[in-house]
């Protein structure tokens, strides 16, 4: 039905810019007119298109919580008095039954809450049709009627137009407020049964919780430094894998490479960062981990399948690419002044790099590792096939680790309660991951800026 | 005279200064191999991730099928009604009569694993399709099962002890007779690319998986772009500067840096838990993704509306154009193939993006593709994470396999991006 909707606006629209074209063409023969005639015909399609468009947004955005409530309203007393997460699974139940899934016999309640649920649904969806032809008939004929000779179409098409651009604007910054309010609003409901006290210190990370009073499963503990330090062990390996080899390319690139080797390999390096991560998780689970674990057996180590350093050092090798392309910018941005000075002084290369061009470049190279880091503790999918899940308070790196991203994506993966603290404590790690990652890119960001600034 | 002033004393040639002459260079050398060696770790790297890829994923692009003459008897399936047939016994029969001297339930049972246990619905989906066939012999080619399958392809070594291996020193003896008597063949596999994902390795396909991410990319592509255009064009050509715009621009820029996981949690509240929209679509997955993707399409749209000399805005405005007419007419078009490009390259990261998929549910197990954007299904890298988990041997080569798919996907995007930047775009 949201597509009908769509496609009525789309033909009202068009219908709309024909009427107020053919109607101003008479203006435009008899001169002295403010706008072209296709001018009337935007002003008139826009006029009829938004406002249906925002209405059928509203509408289906609205819908679903609507009719949940009034269903809620409708049922027997008896029913509506119990809590909030077996009336949800009413919900489920009715919906089921009206799509024709019955698994068990349901209780003549629902069957008759269900053949209520299916009239209104059918009835919201004509209504919308409905409500959208009104709205598009009703505009047509008032954007008909301020069509006129000296009418300033053109002007008020543009506003319109540039109303909808600031909006488009400002969606990333409903995005960024989308995104702290739902951090915010369910980590507040974790840490009302979790004290914050005990998340950020606590020694020790048990989730896993009993959602039915009749599971065995343990008490559950929210200490998340063991999660914090797993992070942080690994996005250590990671830059300790890709910051030289990313500064050390780079440097080869700028300084030794001729053109026909800066050719090759600057796409392959593209390549490497275009790869998307979950084939980096693969290639940890298949080939680096068990890569890891026969070295280690060589030498009589036991090293555990998910090693902090197979995830580590996939992770990167995912990285390299972005250091390098940073450290490259910086050391491009060097002024070619000093470093031709310091060669004329007699330098070497690798003296001129190393005394002058390394130095002169250091703070776009250390906002370029900081922006390595806030990748390596963001980064999800490769710790979650190759990374552990249980949390343990080590810095052995030959020893199965979590991270912040894994924690989130076991406890979120799946159908789970929204009420249980499982999954509220995803979001309160979530809140902490964009807390660190944004301050690291600010940090970050704002070194990159003050050092450009200087030489420019 | 002037020979004086040159300081003429210093001896380049005494044995301190060869040897400082010698180390000086032997460092400059060190920097050097040093850097060559980082280029060559990075390069090796990728090699040897596309390497493994390919030798472990090239088998699941054949697969090994088995053709048998099926006697469509009327014994099991009625004419009138095909559907209720009984396909399995369909099946029994037609081993029973290559291997006479197969008897005792237990042999039957174990002949009958050389073949996929989806048999019987492939024998019913062609009655089905020609109920014709009924009462006729007709030959039905289908797929072995995943062990058959890698014994085939070498996977298994037949020299290995039977207790090793998933097929016994009998089972091997009939297919090998299969085989002589050029039954068993290896064609490309279609399955991978037509086939909705299953249990069984030898009948899981990709066909879901490309749906969806078809679906969501479009969604993705729907909102992303016209939303990142409109942004880009207002912040470059018509914002005024001041705390308001500044504070969008920062913004947008840490935007592009925040954990696409993030994003997956705000989808999982916002568009799921508030909106109530369906869980596993592909609109929530594509609303998901075309958040991710904005900050960098705003971003490239801008560098390309940049790039535009202003004095083509300055003519344009001299001859009477209105800023819009400016901005419609003249900008846009010319920025067009970088703003493309950086749309198409955004659209590639979308595709590769996993983890905001995963915590809105893309991950479920669905047998077949979505016929809309409400409808539950996966997407290619989320079937690639769900195929990783699979323990079965056959799965390891599949997921390889379906990276492949995956990879030649996004090389076929950037190169789309590359030939447009190069065929299309203008140097000042």
């Amino acid at each position: 039905m949201f597509g009908y909707a769509i496609l009525l606006i789309l033909f009202m629209s068009m219908a709309a810019y024909f009427v107020g074209r053919v109607s101003a063409a008479p203006f435009a023969a008899a001169g002295g007119s403010h706008s072209r005639p296709i001018y009337h015909g935007a002003f008139a399609a826009i006029w009829v298109g938004v406002p249906a468009f925002i209405l059928v947004l509203a509408w289906v955005a609205l819908q679903g919580p609507l009719i949940d409530r009034l269903l809620v309203l409708s049922l027997p007393a008896e029913m509506r008095s119990v809590s909030a997460a077996q009336l949800s699974l009413y919900l489920a139940e009715i919906k089921n039954v009206a799509a024709g899934m019955i698994f068990a016999e349901p209780t003549p309640a629902i069957r008759e809450a269900a053949v209520t649920y299916e009239r209104w649904e059918w009835l919201a969806r004509w209504a919308m049709l409905a409500a959208v032809a009104a709205i598009t008939v009703v505009a047509l004929f008032l954007t008909r009627s301020r069509l006129a000779p000296r009418f300033r179409a053109r002007n008020s098409f543009e506003q319109v137009v540039t109303w909808i651009m600031i909006f488009c604007s400002v969606v990333a910054v409903l995005t960024t407020l989308g995104i702290v309010a739902s951090l915010v609003f369910e980590a507040a409901r974790f840490f009302a049964r979790v004290p914050v006290t005990e998340f950020l210190f606590g020694l020790n990370w048990e989730p896993q919780i009993a959602i039915r009073a009749d599971q065995v499963a343990g008490a559950g503990a929210f200490g998340a430094v063991p999660v914090f330090t797993g992070t942080l062990l690994i996005a250590t390996i990671a830059m300790f894998v890709a910051t030289p080899i990313g500064i050390l390319t780079a440097i080869y690139l700028v300084e030794y490479a001729d053109d026909r080797v800066r050719v090759v390999v600057k796409p392959l390096l593209e390549i490497l960062a275009g790869i998307p991560t979950v084939v980096y998780g693969f290639f940890a689970v298949l080939v680096v981990a068990p890569a890891v674990r026969e070295a280690g057996s060589l030498f009589g180590i036991a090293i555990s399948p998910n090693s902090a350093l197979a995830a580590g050092g996939v992770m990167g090798i995912m990285i390299i690419p972005f250091i390098s392309s940073l450290s490259d910018d910086a050391l491009k941005a060097v002024p070619r002044s000093m470093r031709d000075g310091s060669l004329a002084m007699g330098a070497t290369v690798s003296e001129t790099m190393t005394r002058v061009m390394l130095p002169a470049a250091l703070p776009g190279i250390m906002g370029g590792i900081l922006l390595g880091v806030s990748r390596a503790i963001g980064e999800t999918m490769i710790v979650v096939m190759a990374a552990g899940l249980i949390a343990t308070l080590t810095i052995n790196p030959l020893d199965g680790v979590t991270t912040v991203t894994v924690q989130i994506v076991t406890l979120l993966i799946g159908d789970s309660e929204f009420d249980s603290p499982k999954t509220l404590a995803a979001f309160a790690l979530g809140l902490v991951l964009f807390i660190v990652t944004l301050c690291l890119n600010v940090l970050a960001l704002s070194i990159v800026r003050k050092y450009r600034e200087r030489y420019d | 005279m002037a020979d004086a002033a040159l300081p003429s004393s210093i001896d380049w040639s005494n044995d301190r200064t060869v040897a400082r002459r010698r180390r000086r260079h032997a460092a400059e050398r060190r920097l050097r191999y040093y850097g060559l060696a980082a280029i060559m770790t990075a390069v090796g790297l990728l090699a040897l991730l596309l390497t493994s890829l390919i030798y472990n994923g090239y088998q699941a692009f054949v697969q090994t099928m088995i053709t048998l003459d099926v006697t469509i008897s009327e014994k099991y399936v009625a004419r009138d009604n095909p559907r209720e047939g009984n396909y399995r016994l369909v099946i029994r029969d037609s081993l029973r009569s290559l291997f006479p001297e197969v008897t005792g339930p237990a042999d039957e049972r174990a002949l009958a694993q050389i073949l996929s246990s989806n048999a019987p619905y492939i024998v019913q989906g062609r009655v089905l399709d020609d109920p014709s066939m009924i009462g006729r012999t007709v030959p039905i080619t289908i797929p072995a099962s995943d062990p058959f399958d890698q014994l085939n392809k070498g996977a298994v070594r037949r020299a290995s002890p039977e207790s090793e291996r998933r097929v016994t020193d009998k089972q091997i003896g009939w297919f090998d007779r299969l085989d002589a008597e050029g039954r068993v063949a290896k064609p490309f596999n279609w399955g991978l690319f037509f086939n909705a994902d299953s249990r069984l390795p030898e009948m899981a396909g990709l066909a879901g998986a490309i749906t969806g991410s078809f679906y969501a990319l479009l969604v993705c592509f729907l909102i992303s772009f016209p939303v990142g255009v409109a942004a880009a064009v207002y912040l470059e050509e018509f914002a005024p500067k001041n705390r308001w715009t500044d504070i969008i621009e920062v913004n947008i820029n840490n935007l592009a840096a925040v954990p696409s996981v993030v994003f997956g949690l705000l989808g999982l509240a916002v568009f799921l838990q508030f909106f109530g929209l369906p869980r596993s679509a592909p609109i929530v997955g594509g609303m998901v993704l075309s958040l991710v993707t904005l900050p960098t399409i705003i971003i490239t749209t801008r560098a390309a509306l940049k790039a535009v000399p202003p004095s083509i805005r300055e003519a344009a405005l001299g001859i009477g154009a209105s800023r819009h007419e400016m901005v419609t007419h003249h900008v846009l078009p010319l920025a067009l193939p970088g703003i493309l490009t950086g749309t198409i390259i955004g659209l590639a990261h979308a595709l590769g993006e996993t983890a905001p998929l995963l915590l809105i549910g893309m991950n479920a197990f669905i047998t077949q593709p979505a016929g809309g954007i409400f409808e539950a299904s996966t997407a290619l890298p989320t079937q690639v994470y769900i195929w990783a988990d699979s323990p079965e041997r056959g799965f390891v080569s599949r997921t390889s396999a379906a990276i492949l798919v995956l990879l030649m996907f996004l090389i076929t995007m950037n190169a789309i991006a590359i030939y447009l930047r190069q065929r299309l775009e203008r140097t000042w």
